[in-house]
């Protein structure tokens, strides 16, 4: 099989401050139309030390550079576990860019804005339908900040109640954010260990809910890629006993059309914008978290929220508010390109998203299975999780890893869940093609048998990369993290 | 049924579904419990075809204002500056956009090396020995600052400025509020400067830090030296939050005046204001304070062959690692904003920042002198300022701004939704965007009065 990794002609570039020469620019300005001004004296700074100076053209063949460095989504596959890494539609960057949305301000009277609230109001309703939560707010900025800011609602919720809880129960295949977020919010963490069949059982949570648990935080389909089949019943146990549960909506692309989280008898969840709904991830951001919450919770979501009234749309704050967690009403540019995402997919459009996701998902697994050691045999959803068990040649996940990307392809999510020894997490979604999942699946099947033949293979890799695998360790023990002239 | 998002064929499918041995697609889904399943189609609009979404997203950004479809002297932590066409060109490439975080570094070089050279821009930017690779935006960057401190200190109180911006000093609040931290506002003087007089008072050694705006709200540019030896005199640390940093091509680094924090927000680095987000936080600190630093960094290293390279590092800090105990909760940082930010920058230099500040001090500095004329108006504050400014009008600022957008002018924010006691005031801002004749029509607009 041909492999799609190759090398092509990939050039070298230095650092911007090693480019620079004094005298260039790549910025114009127009002549100044006013008297020039100063300020008092031992308030301004000679220059801006060390900034570059470079002409256009320099600039542009340095990120061109750069940017071939780079693999993306457009690049090709990038079967990233629990991240949703699927195609971002080209006409959503059209939309963001708009004037009416790009250059408009934010303190622009609303008057003036209703387009913009409009859409605001109409991406609550949307995701409200699609979680079945109706109460929505837009303004957290990515998911682990929406995370945080259900959180707060939770805590605000109890102490309403007049409750000081002290507990959140974490299972023990979440997110890092999770147990952090918790913390953020003044909880202690309790880990709750899930099943063998790597699921939470009602049971576990019952043995460890009491009344000082605040909440439950799950993330359903877990990362594991299992349906947390007991949820209705936990959620009930959680209840019982006075807590809330809330859910990590990292993998919400696995439900869309199919069942919905405020149907579980979940509280409060964040959504990631940028992973079910298609927004780009920009090299690690900026994402979109909004949360979403039960009625009873609405009171306490973080402001703004948009509402309608007769006199039109406006931004308001919920009567008990957590508060904002940054300024403004959110990434509002990432909202744009949500909202197109969920206009152009419709009712049954989304659901065929959860249905290609998960039969893309199972495709992988049945055609790896074999071969590669599945540790958790339940009926996977959108993402599955295999071990480096049965490699060879002292071989391990991140040797695999590297070697993808000989192969072309950018590695899955490895060493996550925390659970599985040697994990790695594929999700495909559903924007893969049968011919994609087939290459990709030659490419494992290949590096499997070269554990076997030729290990150094894996060990060595990458080896069509224009640098190699890079000393972490060193990077750590001596930090470097800036340019300096001495250099 | 087909949809341009998604490849599969109907043959496709039956191919998949025979590999994988199940006899339909939803039996797949048999994990879900028939309680947990929704039994009816969800109700949304659509699906629209690719003309048809454009066409109605059309219809709604024409119906906002913007600062191409109005003359707008709007600021309070969101600027009008030019980006030049470079900058979406670069930051458009969809190797950038549609990468994820860094994780595997031999093939995310183009994202790590930009995002170093941010770190090291916002270094010489702030005077500051070390910045991450970027936060969600400047206020939720000043509550990070502000946890910080108070991890850094072990002490519990902290002192925030009342002229730093409204959503900076509620976001701070909002993140503090779980945690036992005891917030106090400090107040401000005649000139606009948080009150030294008032500061020595409430500055005690439980004090964890004092956080003030340079150029803080008011657009008056604040005694960073002065809060700087206050602060540290009770052993607290001075957290800077910098919301518009084109002052800083002009002004001194807050770090070469004694900050032990410097936050902001990178939107004027070539962000588009896209009504208040996505934007840019940048965090930097003293090199002491490393390891208790939220978010990503980014470090210089070598492959096997000694050629250098770009990786995350220090992630021990991290959450990913630490869980419960780590110094954040930040998991993505605003790459692509970052990488905006860098090109920006780049294309600007050293001296084009510098001629870009005096740019906008001048037109600032116009304006607030033909407006200070009118009769009836005033400047309640004598500090010095950047690009802002309060002005005090006679008659109601509402009916006035309301006057002035019937003519095509966003005059400027009123402060009275923030500011108790501030009824009759209002924040204007000016930047290179804005022509001597927007200046000057803005001045005849006011003297027409309310």
């Amino acid at each position: 099989m041909e492999s799609l990794g190759t090398t092509g002609l990939v050039l070298n570039e230095k650092l911007l401050f090693e480019h620079s020469d004094p005298g260039r620019q790549g910025y114009s300005l127009p002549p100044l139309d006013v008297e020039e001004a100063t300020l008092p004296a031992g308030l301004t700074r000679d220059e801006v030390g060390g900034l570059p100076e470079l002409s256009e053209v320099d600039v542009v063949r340095h990120f061109t550079r750069l940017s071939t460095w780079n693999y993306g989504v457009d690049s090709g596959f990038y079967p990233l576990g629990s991240c949703t890494m699927k195609y971002n539609p080209k006409v959503n960057e059209v939309v963001a860019r708009l004037p009416g949305f790009a250059a408009t301000h934010p303190h622009a009277p609303a008057a003036l804005c209703q387009g913009a609230l409009e859409l605001m109001h109409d991406l609550q309703q949307a995701l409200a339908e699609i979680s079945g939560f109706p109460a929505l707010s837009l303004q957290p900025a990515a998911g682990a900040q929406g995370e945080f800011a259900g959180m707060l609602v939770i805590r605000a919720w109890h102490e309403s109640r007049g409750e000081k809880r002290h507990r959140v129960l974490i299972p023990d295949t979440a997110h890092g954010t999770n147990p952090a977020s918790a913390a953020l919010c003044g909880y202690e963490v309790s880990p709750v260990a899930s099943g063998a069949d790597g699921r939470l059982s009602a049971a576990a949570v019952a043995a460890q809910m009491t009344e000082d648990v605040a909440a439950l935080m799950v993330t359903n389909p877990n990362t594991l890629g299992l349906f947390e089949s007991d949820i209705a019943e936990i959620c009930r146990i959680v209840h019982a006993k006075g807590g809330l549960v809330y859910c990590d909506g990292a993998n919400l692309n696995a439900l869309l059309g199919m069942a919905r989280p405020g149907d579980m008898g979940i509280d409060v969840m964040h959504f990631n914008l940028h992973k079910t709904f298609a927004t780009p991830h920009g090299g690690g951001g900026p994402g979109a978290g909004p949360v979403g919450g039960c009625a009873k919770l609405a009171p306490f979501l973080p402001a703004p929220v948009v509402e309608k009234t007769a006199e039109g749309y406006r931004l308001t704050s919920p009567d008990r508010s957590v508060g904002r967690v940054k300024a403004f009403h959110g990434h509002f540019g990432v909202l744009v390109k949500a909202y197109a995402y969920i206009r152009s997919m419709g009712a049954d459009g989304l659901k065929r998203v959860a249905h290609m996701a998960v039969l893309n998902a199972n495709y992988v697994r049945a055609r790896l299975q074999e071969v590669y050691h599945l540790p958790y045999r339940g009926r996977s959803l959108h993402e599955v999780v295999f071990s480096d068990k049965n490699l060879e040649g002292g071989c391990h996940t991140l040797d695999l890893a590297k070697r993808l990307i000989d192969y072309g392809y950018h590695p899955p999510t490895i060493y996550f869940p925390l659970v599985v020894k040697g994990a790695i997490m594929i999700e495909p979604t559903e924007t893969e093609s049968l011919e994609t999942l087939d290459e990709f699946c030659e490419a494992m099947l290949a590096i499997a048998r070269e554990s076997r033949q030729s290990p150094e293979l894996l060990l060595k890799a990458p080896g069509r990369t224009r640098i190699g695998r890079l000393d972490e360790t060193a990077a750590a023990r001596r930090p470097k993290l800036k340019w300096e002239k001495s250099d | 049924m087909s949809h341009p998002y998604i490849p599969h064929t109907e043959e496709d499918v039956r191919q998949m579904l025979n590999t994988v041995g199940v006899p339909t697609v939803d039996a797949l889904f048999e994990g879900l419990p028939g309680e947990v399943r929704l039994t009816r189609p969800l109700e949304l609009p659509g699906p629209l075809a690719e003309s048809d979404l454009l066409r109605d997203l059309k219809r709604l950004a024409d119906q906002n204002a913007t600062v191409e479809s109005h003359v707008s002297f709007l600021g309070g932590g969101a600027y009008n500056h030019f980006i030049p066409a470079a900058v979406d060109y670069l930051v458009s490439r969809s190797e950038f956009t549609t990468a994820y975080t860094p994780y595997q570094p031999e093939i995310s070089q183009g994202t790590l090396q930009a995002i170093f050279e941010f770190q090291t821009m916002i270094c010489q930017l702030t005077g500051m020995d070390v910045a991450n690779a970027s936060m969600y935006d400047g206020a939720s960057a000043c509550a990070e600052a502000v946890l910080m401190a108070v991890r850094a200190t072990r002490r519990r109180r902290v002192l925030i400025s009342g002229a730093l911006h409204p959503h900076y000093r509620e976001t701070v609040r909002t993140y503090c509020q779980c945690l036992e931290v005891e917030l106090v506002e400090v107040p401000w003087d005649t000139s606009g400067r948080t009150s030294p007089p008032a500061l020595r008072e409430l500055l005690d050694g439980e004090t964890a830090a004092l956080v003030a705006g340079y150029p803080n709200f008011f657009g008056v540019i604040e005694g960073v030296a002065d809060l700087a030896e206050a602060a540290h005199a009770a052993g607290a640390r001075l957290v800077v939050a910098v919301p518009e940093p084109v002052a800083l091509g002009l002004l001194k680094a807050p770090g070469e005046l004694g900050a032990d924090i410097v936050v902001g927000e990178g939107q004027s680095f070539g962000i588009p204001l896209s009504f208040g987000g996505p934007s840019l936080g940048f965090f930097a600190c003293r090199q002491q304070d490393l390891r208790s630093m939220p978010g990503r960094l980014v470090g210089e290293t070598v492959d096997a062959q000694g050629k250098r390279g770009y990786v995350l590092t220090l992630s021990t800090r991290e959450q990913h690692i630490r869980r419960e105990k780590a110094t954040s909760n930040i998991c993505s940082n605003q790459g692509l904003c970052a990488l905006t930010a860098t090109i920006w920058l780049a294309l600007l230099g050293k001296k084009g920042i510098r001629e870009l500040a005096q740019h906008n001090l001048a037109k600032a500095a116009y304006a607030r002198r033909q407006i200070a004329a009118l009769p009836g108006f005033s400047l309640p504050f004598t500090g010095p300022v950047f690009n802002e400014f309060v002005v005090k009008v006679p008659g109601r600022v509402q009916m006035l701004l309301d006057r002035l957008a019937g003519l095509g002018i966003l005059g400027g924010i009123a402060l009275a939704p923030w500011y108790e006691g501030m009824d009759d005031c209002l924040l204007v801002c000016v930047t290179e965007q804005n022509s001597r004749a927007q200046i000057d029509a803005l001045v005849a607009a006011l003297a027409g009065g309310a």
